[in-house]
């Protein structure tokens, strides 16, 4: 597997603030990466940075096998795709106008760009000013001109912020879409959760450097979150059914008919086991610890480290 | 240079969605009209080419008016995209830097163009229909093309205002101090200079220089000087005859004064964070 990104040491600083510290990631090709952290953690810089919009202070950046301030890596950028958080768009042209202006720079047809924006659900609306466009139409424009081309690699800065739920759904099937064809895509995103089962890799962004990196189930056992359980108890069996568990779960609290268990990863299936003997519990939740908290957990370690 | 055309033809589609080249086009064409009518009415018997007053009349508007319509059009063409953000998304796209200011540079010129070559050439449709005479057309293509070579000096040294400033408000003021500067404060400078002088320094070798520094003033001594039959009527024939400046020498200075400041607008822009 060639890495389609590889970043070595790499920093950036405007003036006196560090954008980007000392960060190194390899990233392989058609994975679906999360870059998280804080506004001002440095996610949008090292996008720039990817794209060859600015120049790197130190260390060495390869995106598609070339340094993107280079006249090869302007070529590689044929193959990328990139959706600035806040996208922008000239009002005085249609939807289609737009689009097929950024085909032609990609060496596209202009014929695919109706199709296209079909794709995204604004084919009622191509022949339209983009001035008239709302919020969530822009952004799907902003999608649209993205995927144009079949890119290798996508970077999307926020790219679902201002979008309502159902559109949101529509993206991330366009986003799986591409994940099957091979297409390698970073996301930076705040609503982490909604990412969780879509993303191979996470990186973990503060103040400028990676705090961690890697596969989620990896982060979440690097975490050592506990896992929450949630009973439902008939009514007056309180005492029988936190005996029964006596000694599995690291902390235990009640109210009502409900009782809520955490417990270390490991000691899950245990209590899985042991909960299905006991015929007083009457249903069961399992919460394994989301992106949100893992997230939380590295950011509090590295605010108590410092 | 499909990304130069790609981006040249935005620009022109732009400019026609927001209705800039009609109102630049209407503007020139009533003071062009308004001017050629008021200024021949009193030349019936004087036996100057109607044409030829009206290429004098129509290049002192030139002067004022196209620098001012280029410095608008170019003020905000790049510090404008990076302020919304447009540029953002345009410069992750294959497209390089000098690319950009290429392709603005050749739309604008179009714009600048059209506009010009239809706003003049209505009043000289309109002299050549009332008179039916066209002698001296030559002169006036060439009073037209080198209006559009004004502008896009102008256009030139806008658009290495915008690729230096920060912020458009800086650009903006910058672009009105440039147009001040070339097209009132230089002349009069000069000429305050040459009072107070009294020909002892600036004799007429340098003076011809400070005039090609100027490319409002190139364009002038071109147009007054450059064509007998104009030069005739403005009383510019005196002048014509020490001025050592031949018309590739003033055309040559315009040239530069479009080259020189796109090439560091480039340059400036290709070491610009966005």
């Amino acid at each position: 597997m060639t890495a389609a990104i590889c970043l070595a040491g790499v920093a950036k600083r405007y003036g006196a603030l560090a954008a980007v510290r000392d960060v190194s990631i390899e990233l392989g090709q058609g994975q679906t990466v999360a870059l998280v952290g804080h506004n001002g953690a440095g996610k949008t810089t090292l996008f720039k940075l990817m794209l060859g919009l600015t120049r790197a202070s130190a260390g060495s950046i390869r995106v598609l096998g070339a340094d993107p301030v280079t006249p090869n890596g302007q070529r590689s950028r044929l193959e990328i795709g990139y959706l600035p958080e806040n996208v922008v768009f000239s009002n005085a042209l249609s939807g289609l106008e737009t689009l097929q202006f950024y085909a032609t720079l990609k060496r596209r047809s202009r014929s695919e760009c109706a199709a296209l924006l079909e794709r995204v659900g604004l084919g009622h609306a191509a022949r339209k000013r983009v001035g008239t466009y709302s919020k969530g139409m822009r952004q799907r424009l902003g999608l649209a001109q993205a995927v144009l081309g079949a890119p290798r690699l996508l970077f999307l800065d926020e790219p679902t912020t201002g979008l309502d739920p159902l559109v949101r759904q529509g993206f991330y099937e366009l986003v799986g879409e591409l994940r099957d064809r091979g297409v390698t895509a970073i996301l930076s995103s705040h609503a982490l959760s909604e990412l969780e089962a879509r993303i191979d890799q996470v990186v973990i962004m503060h103040k400028g450097e990676v705090v961690a990196a890697g596969a989620l189930d990896a982060l979440r056992s690097l975490a050592g979150l506990p896992v929450r359980i949630r009973l439902s108890v008939s009514s007056g069996f309180h005492g029988e059914v936190l005996y029964a568990l006596a000694g599995l779960a690291s902390s235990s609290s009640s109210s009502g008919d409900t009782i809520e268990l955490a417990c270390e990863s490991r000691r899950k299936m245990e209590i899985i086991r042991r909960i299905s003997g006991v015929p007083q519990i009457l249903d069961v939740a399992i919460a394994e610890p989301s992106l949100d908290e893992i997230y939380a957990s590295f950011l509090h370690g590295k605010d108590k480290a410092a | 240079m499909s990304n130069i055309l790609a981006i040249a033809g935005k620009e022109i589609r732009e400019g026609i969605r927001n209705r800039w080249i009609l109102a630049t086009t209407l503007l020139l064409a009533a003071l062009a009209l308004t001017l050629t009518f008021l200024g021949s009415a009193p030349t019936g018997t004087v036996g100057a080419s109607q044409l030829a007053v009206t290429i004098a009349s129509l290049s002192s508007l030139t002067i004022m008016l196209l620098p001012l319509i280029a410095l608008l059009l170019a003020y905000d063409a790049i510090c404008g995209e990076i302020d919304r953000g447009t540029l953002l998304l345009l410069l992750s796209y294959p497209v390089a830097r000098w690319q950009l200011i290429a392709g603005k540079y050749l739309g604008h010129v179009a714009i600048l163009a059209f506009a010009t070559c239809m706003g003049y050439g209505v009043s000289a449709g309109a002299l050549a229909a009332i008179h039916g005479d066209i002698s001296g057309w030559q002169s006036f293509a060439a009073m037209l093309a080198s209006s559009v070579l004004l502008g896009s000096a102008f256009l030139a040294l806008g658009y290495l205002v915008s690729a230096s400033v920060a912020d458009r408000g800086a650009a903006g003021g910058l672009a009105i101090g440039i147009w001040l500067l070339f097209v009132l404060i230089y002349d009069m400078a000069l000429l305050g200079l040459l009072v107070v002088d009294q020909g002892r320094t600036v004799t007429a070798p340098v003076l011809n220089l400070l005039l090609l520094f100027n490319p409002a003033d190139a364009y002038r001594v071109l147009n007054l000087t450059g064509l007998a039959d104009v030069a005739q009527f403005t009383g510019m024939a005196g002048v014509t005859q020490d001025a050592a400046l031949a018309p590739a020498a003033l055309v040559a200075a315009l040239v530069l004064w479009t080259a020189v400041p796109l090439a560091g607008a480039a340059m400036i822009l290709k070491r610009r964070q966005i």
